[in-house]
């Protein structure tokens, strides 16, 4: 079936009142940036729906993008026909003859806007169903849950018919929640966490600590390679690489054992509310998972949380590593993440860190080192690059070793 | 020379052979050493499976590299009755799989488990009923062929996905080994399937090669231990120059697939509709949908099929017994006996098997000479 254009569906921005201009104008700015490639396409965002025109552009590639953006609840292939009811009677037999298996259930579902149209919606359902039943043997009727719901939509510029619902990636369209900071390691859980930033609207930069030579330039080429991937849902990804070698070495040299992945992870802290400040970022998202690891457990958050009053947000918070696992595979970001790279979190990692670190001495082992000159110095080393979806990272030879293949 | 004996093996192509070459002089790293020969190792590797499948329409993580056919066939079967031991100890498979799956099935008896063979009509092919009527709560494993090595039957795969699709729990392995660039892909990587076994020279990759196809989430135990390659699923330094011309391999076979599958079959058709002429000629692989394209096997009463495979050959032109493994083993086949045809017939049972280089001359040719020796066989008789 050639389709003329794909209807999208709002998700739950059709709830937000006064917002929903503005939630509108972003999603149809996502849309044409996912669709950017495709010549010829329009893009019409209304107030109830946004429409894709397709003039001849392939249907399928354009469905795949549109699965990558949030904000669509769901989005249905379409055929434009002309409001001649041989003509409507015509496609809708094609489509259903398509969709068919046999013992297969199907509705009418029409929807008038054009109220000067000949037929009602009654009379629409009415004529169409006998046709088609008349056309396709072997299918029923069934108005409740049926297998197939053929939408028929008379508009002022044509009659939409379409047969398939297809859901989308929900959420809210990227750009709408403001912009946050999140602390990106290469691990399983921090690009699960900023999926799910993303998808509740948040445009997120992402802060990476490398410590040459203690972590490799794999590792940092793992992370960039993972925000590439991240990039599909928003078009693009500022990537801020800090170098924390020196802290690293510090705090090992002058802080008691049991307490190094705490201050470690304070000064990681630090510098990252700093860097959400200097970008005017509102808030810090990150990959922790209550009682994963040493450094979640509620005594370390409140031990760590200390050195800022910025929000810090964990949208895994509750989760279980298998559900995490779960997602990463889903969004293809599992496969990267186990890539057997050190990074910055396994090396200066003490063999017993302290689950339950008190406040007070965090406080005071902090005071050991040079705050401020550390984190001038590594704020001063920064290197930012725009991360484009497609990026490649991890392998530099890719052309070469396509030549072989 | 004529080589009609393409499912005992193919030859490699040279394009193949050229990467294999590259990448043994250029890529030697080990892909798990951390140092950039190891890294570009590692990248070449990832790079090889990836482009395998997405050329079969998988996930990443769901090729896993093998040294074959035979080797997945054990590991699907063995690795699953190890993995899933605790829910059940009966295993599903046909009479007519070939002896990597038949003699893992056997070793497994030995170890307790319980295996029921399915039996299979005149066309060698099982029945979707049989096998639903087979099913118990204690199935693990249902392992079906996608094309029989010996005559060319495509089991009913679609049927069988039915069935299987209201027994989630069970794994379902296909043995693709004589099933790839055929134009069964539809079939055999249909959306129930689990596990699905290559072999490389197959299809003009190298000896040693292979790679099994497993849906993400399905759990296997590994049958090699060791140092965790393959997603700590099957140990041993990666066979790289193998894999990644492997790779190639299968770009090359399934490039404009279609037109490559109607000429084998259009070649199978016309010695086919040949040699059926002859009143002591019984096919056994009928004209019939159910046959896979590349392959035809058929008998002449009172010559064994020695004797024809070596009078082929006097003319340069290589055919077999019904299958390699069991050629030297002065065996009847296995699935002939399965189809219940009568051992004196079946110990004259010959194959052909074509690639896509196979021509219509060479067809032609066969067809000549085939005449001449038919003449010559029967003053013997």
């Amino acid at each position: 079936m050639e389709y003329s254009e794909i209807m999208v569906r709002y998700g739950e921005l059709s709830t937000k009142g006064k917002n929903k201009k503005d939630f509108i104008k972003q999603l149809g700015q996502n849309v044409r940036k996912a669709l950017s490639s495709f010549e010829g396409l329009e893009v019409k965002a209304q107030h109830d729906r946004l429409h894709v025109t397709l003039n001849g552009a392939d249907s399928d590639a354009v469905m795949d993008r549109l699965k990558g953006v949030f904000g669509i609840e769901n989005f249905s292939p379409s055929v434009k026909v002309d409001k001649d009811i041989d003509a409507i009677k015509e496609t809708a037999v094609a489509m259903v003859k398509e969709a068919f298996k046999p013992g297969m259930t199907f509705k009418i579902n029409t929807r008038r806007q054009d109220k000067e149209f000949a037929y009602d919606t009654y009379q629409m359902n009415e004529i169409l169903g006998s046709t088609i039943l008349e056309n396709v043997p072997g299918l029923t009727v069934q108005m409740k849950h049926p297998d197939l719901e053929l939408r028929v939509e008379v508009r002022m510029n044509g009659v939409f018919l379409s047969g398939e619902t297809i859901q989308g990636a929900g959420g809210l369209p990227v750009g709408t929640g403001g912009k946050a900071v999140m602390m990106l390691s290469g691990g399983i859980d921090s690009p699960v966490a900023s999926y799910y930033a993303l998808r509740r609207g948040v445009k997120i930069d992402m802060v990476h600590f490398y410590s040459p030579p203690y972590t490799s330039e794999q590792a940092l080429a793992k992370a960039k390679e993972l925000t590439a991937r991240l990039a599909g849902y928003s078009g693009g990804i500022q990537f801020i690489q800090v170098p924390f070698a020196k802290i690293q070495e510090t705090i090992k040299e002058k802080v008691p054992e049991g307490y190094l992945m705490t201050v470690q992870r304070r000064l990681m802290l630090r510098l990252t509310a700093a860097i959400a400040e200097m970008r005017h970022a509102k808030g810090i998202f990150n990959g922790e998972s209550l009682g994963q690891v040493a450094s979640q457990t509620l005594e370390s958050m409140a031990a760590i949380n200390d050195v800022t009053s910025m929000p810090i947000l964990r949208p895994l918070l509750s989760m279980d590593k298998t559900e995490i696992i779960k997602v990463a595979e889903n969004i293809d970001t599992y496969d990267l993440s186990i890539l057997p790279y050190e990074d910055c979190c396994t090396i200066f990692t003490p063999p017993a860190p302290k689950t339950h670190p008190s406040l007070e001495k965090s406080r005071k082992y902090e005071g050991y080192i040079d705050v401020d000159g550390l984190m001038k110095e590594a704020l001063d080393g920064i290197t930012i690059t725009e991360i484009r979806p497609g990026d490649n990272y991890l392998n530099q030879n890719e052309d070469v070793f396509a030549e072989l293949l | 020379m004529i080589y009609f004996d393409n499912s005992a093996t193919t030859k490699a192509a040279p394009e193949v052979v050229d990467t294999y070459a590259k990448v043994s002089a250029n890529y030697w790293g080990n892909p798990s050493s951390l140092h950039k020969f190891g890294e570009q190792a590692f990248n070449l590797l990832e790079q090889s499976r990836q482009q395998i499948a997405d050329l079969v329409g998988a996930k990443l993580s769901e090729i896993l590299f093998t040294s074959g056919g035979t080797e997945g066939d054990n590991w699907a079967i063995k690795g699953t009755a190890m993995a899933k031991r605790e829910f059940g100890n009966h295993l599903i498979t046909t009479e007519v799989e070939h002896p990597a799956v038949h003699n893992s099935m056997e070793q497994l008896k030995q170890e307790g488990f319980e295996v029921t063979y399915l039996p299979v009509d005149e066309n060698g092919r099982v029945s979707a009923d049989d096998l639903r009527a087979a099913i118990k709560p204690t199935t693990i494993l249902v392992s079906t062929m996608a094309v029989n090595n010996e005559i060319g039957a495509v089991q009913p795969l679609d049927e069988i996905a039915a069935v299987m699709r209201d027994f989630p729990r069970i794994h379902w392995h296909i043995d693709a080994v004589q099933g790839i660039g055929k134009g069964l892909a539809d079939k055999i990587f249909n959306d129930r399937v689990d596990f699905v076994t290559f072999s490389g020279h197959k299809f003009h990759a190298p000896r040693g090669i292979g790679f099994m196809y497993k849906r993400q989430g399905r759990k296997i135990t590994p049958l090699m231990a060791g140092g965790g390659q393959e997603r700590n699923l099957r140990s041993g330094t990666e066979n790289l120059p193998a894999i990644a011309a492997m790779a190639k391999a299968l770009r090359l076979l399934l490039d404009d697939e279609a037109a490559k599958v109607q000429r084998q079959r259009a070649i199978r058709l016309a010695i086919l509709h040949h040699v059926e002429k002859f009143p002591n000629v019984t096919i056994f692989s009928k004209d019939l949908p159910v046959f896979a394209p590349h392959i035809l096997c058929f008998a002449i009463a009172g010559v064994r099929g020695e004797t024809i495979v070596h009078a082929f050959e006097e003319h340069d032109i290589y055919i077999s017994t019904t299958s390699a493994c069991s050629s030297k083993k002065h065996v009847e086949s296995s699935t002939l006996q399965a189809m219940k045809v009568d051992d004196g017939i079946a110990t004259s049972a010959v194959r052909i098997s074509l690639d896509e280089h196979n021509t219509m001359a060479e067809a032609e040719k066969f067809n000549q000479v085939f005449d001449e020796l038919y003449t010559q066989f029967a003053k013997l008789s």
